[in-house]
């Protein structure tokens, strides 16, 4: 079968505290998977993982059968990370910071057509007209929309995304839900670090449970109570009834927040 | 002055020489200084600098041990070797440890100073001796001096310019970038290695102590303006141009220092702008989250007046 993430044994420490202790994680073509757990339990080293940012300690990575590394065919993988801000000290437009996304492996310099190109990834999130507007004058929940395109611009077969609802107005959770609802229809695998389930209920078809660095849970996706599951419920924080019973990490949840 | 002052001005050998070294490191020094500014290393020039400095007096030893006719030839030279060194050895640092990032910085500054000072005094010159490249001197600009000028202009305008979406993605999102494949350490030196490059040639027309101040202040004044990255980099390079070329008129017949003038014009213009930017750009108010629904009802429509107005300003 052919995956587009495997990770066997993932060991990985920050600071000189491990973080991960020992993942295996396979994600197949076409799977939808979230990533779930209360805060610190792994789920965004997990991802940063996956995509090189942090150092691993032990174990292996493979991304569309290639190890970790600089044959991996990174054209096809959309990472976006878990950032409130996008701007920086120098003032940047939301299509330059789109553009960005272009460059991968080799490729150094934009090719033609990347500013059409950054326009139609800024369309996907619902940013269309705002491709000449500097990026730090964006909303927060538009500034994440603008780092979802970056990844959106190379068409990307995996996306790899860290709680991209997090903190996030309503309008950019919808925005978000159906560009992801566009992409999977079309065969995207995605994984998803999410606090719960919320508007992408419905798309995932797997997910993946953290508690302290290990997997506590792989299969279908939790239940949410009756009164949590509507479409755009949303919490910022862990909510413990979101949890799949039979893992029992209630009062772990509860230290979360 | 006259125009044919001006002429004559530009009919001098000397300052012939000495507007095009201003010219290319008025184009050059913020290029660099963008995205200096960008990772928030705005020092880096400085320190840079510092440590280029030693690189002269070594520069100057090694031609004093080898009896070479005017003892400054390596200077340049060595500046470039100390300076592209130190560059480097700030980067690793930076890449390791990101804390004690300033205290590199720091250790090089001093060590760069005392290091300089105590070479040139065994190549038997004097503290004085460098003053000249503390405070630039242009107007001894040799012509071996302006094709190195233009050989070092032109790569870091190649590398600065050309590739300019991969050090902005580096310096933007430096995790992105690595998620992304591209050769981060590559980029990051390469940053490092042009920063290096373009305060030794902006050494010699603004000298070390102010070599900074023309990465950054033009950068600093382009970022009140623009919107986007790309513009912030041309207007700065224009701003730098700009100065550069005025300040060393201004120098040409008033009895200054050409590299302090040029600095104070850069930052009487950020003040300038700074002071009238509110009066010329009037932002129109928006609505930083128009989707969102109001939370409340208020009675008496006041919720549709409020809309109204953002429909007018829009």
């Amino acid at each position: 079968m052919s995956s587009a993430v495997r990770a066997e044994g993932l060991v990985v420490s920050l600071g000189g505290t491990r973080i991960l202790r020992g993942i295996d994680l396979a994600v197949a073509d076409g799977e939808v998977i979230a990533l779930l757990g209360a805060n610190g339990s792994g789920k965004s080293t997990l991802v940063r993982a996956l995509v090189g940012v942090v150092p691993i300690e032990a174990g292996r990575v493979e991304l569309f059968d290639r190890p970790l590394g600089r044959s991996v065919q990174w054209g096809r993988i959309g990472y976006v990370p878990q950032r409130v801000s996008a701007g920086s000290g120098v003032p940047a437009t939301a299509g330059e910071v789109v553009a960005s996304g272009l460059l991968t492996n080799r490729r150094l310099r934009l090719p033609r057509r990347s500013a059409a190109a950054a326009r139609e990834a800024l369309e996907l999130v619902g940013l269309a007209d705002q491709a000449d507007r500097a990026v730090r004058e964006l909303s927060g929940g538009q500034q994440q929309r603008v780092l979802i395109a970056r990844a959106l611009i190379r068409k990307p077969d995996l996306l790899l995304l860290d709680e991209p609802v997090a903190g996030v107005d309503l309008p950019s959770q919808q925005a978000f839900a159906q560009a992801l609802t566009r992409l999977t229809e079309q065969g995207t695998t995605v994984l998803v670090v999410l606090h719960e389930l919320g508007a992408l209920a419905p798309l995932v078809q797997r997910a993946v449970v953290l508690r302290h660095g290990a997997v506590a849970h792989d299969g279908a996706p939790p239940v949410p109570a009756p009164g949590h599951g509507g479409d755009l419920h949303d919490h910022v924080h862990p909510h413990p009834t979101a949890e799949p019973p039979q893992v029992g990490t209630a009062p772990e949840m509860r230290l979360g927040t | 002055m006259s125009i044919n002052e001006l002429g004559s001005m530009l009919g001098d050998p000397l300052m012939q020489r000495a507007l095009i070294a201003a010219v290319l490191v008025g184009l050059a020094a913020p290029v660099v200084g963008t995205y200096l500014v960008q990772r928030r290393l705005s020092l880096l020039g400085d320190g840079i600098g510092h440590v280029a400095l030693t690189g002269v007096a070594l520069g100057w030893l090694i031609a004093n041990a080898m009896n070479l006719a005017p003892n400054d030839v390596l200077a340049l030279p060595g500046a470039v070797l100390a300076a592209v060194v130190g560059a480097v050895v700030i980067e690793i640092v930076r890449e390791h440890g990101k804390t004690s990032g300033d205290v590199a910085l720091a250790l090089l500054f001093y060590g760069g100073i005392a290091g300089g000072v105590l070479l040139i005094k065994a190549a038997g010159g004097t503290s004085a001796t460098l003053v000249g490249y503390l405070f630039g001197s242009i107007s001894t600009v040799t012509t071996s001096d302006v094709v190195m000028t233009v050989v070092l202009a032109a790569v870091i305008l190649l590398v600065g310019v050309g590739l300019r979406t991969a050090l902005f993605a580096v310096s933007h999102d430096e995790e992105f970038a690595r998620a992304s494949g591209l050769p981060v350490r590559f980029l990051n030196v390469a940053i490092a290695v042009i920063a290096a490059l373009t305060v030794t040639v902006a050494m010699r027309v603004v000298g070390v102590l102010l070599v900074s101040a023309l990465m950054i202040v033009p950068v600093a004044i382009s970022q009140l303006t623009a919107r986007s990255f790309r513009g912030t980099m041309r207007l700065a390079m224009a701003i730098g141009v700009a100065v550069c070329i005025t300040g060393l008129t201004i120098t040409y017949f008033q009895d200054l220092s050409p590299g302090a003038t040029i600095v104070v014009l850069a930052i009487v213009l950020y003040a300038a702008v700074a002071v009238a930017r509110p009066l010329f750009v009037r932002r129109p108010w928006h609505d930083p989250h128009p989707e969102i629904a109001d939370d409340v009802e208020l009675a008496h429509g006041r919720t549709g007046a409020a809309q109204e107005h953002l429909g007018a300003e829009r």
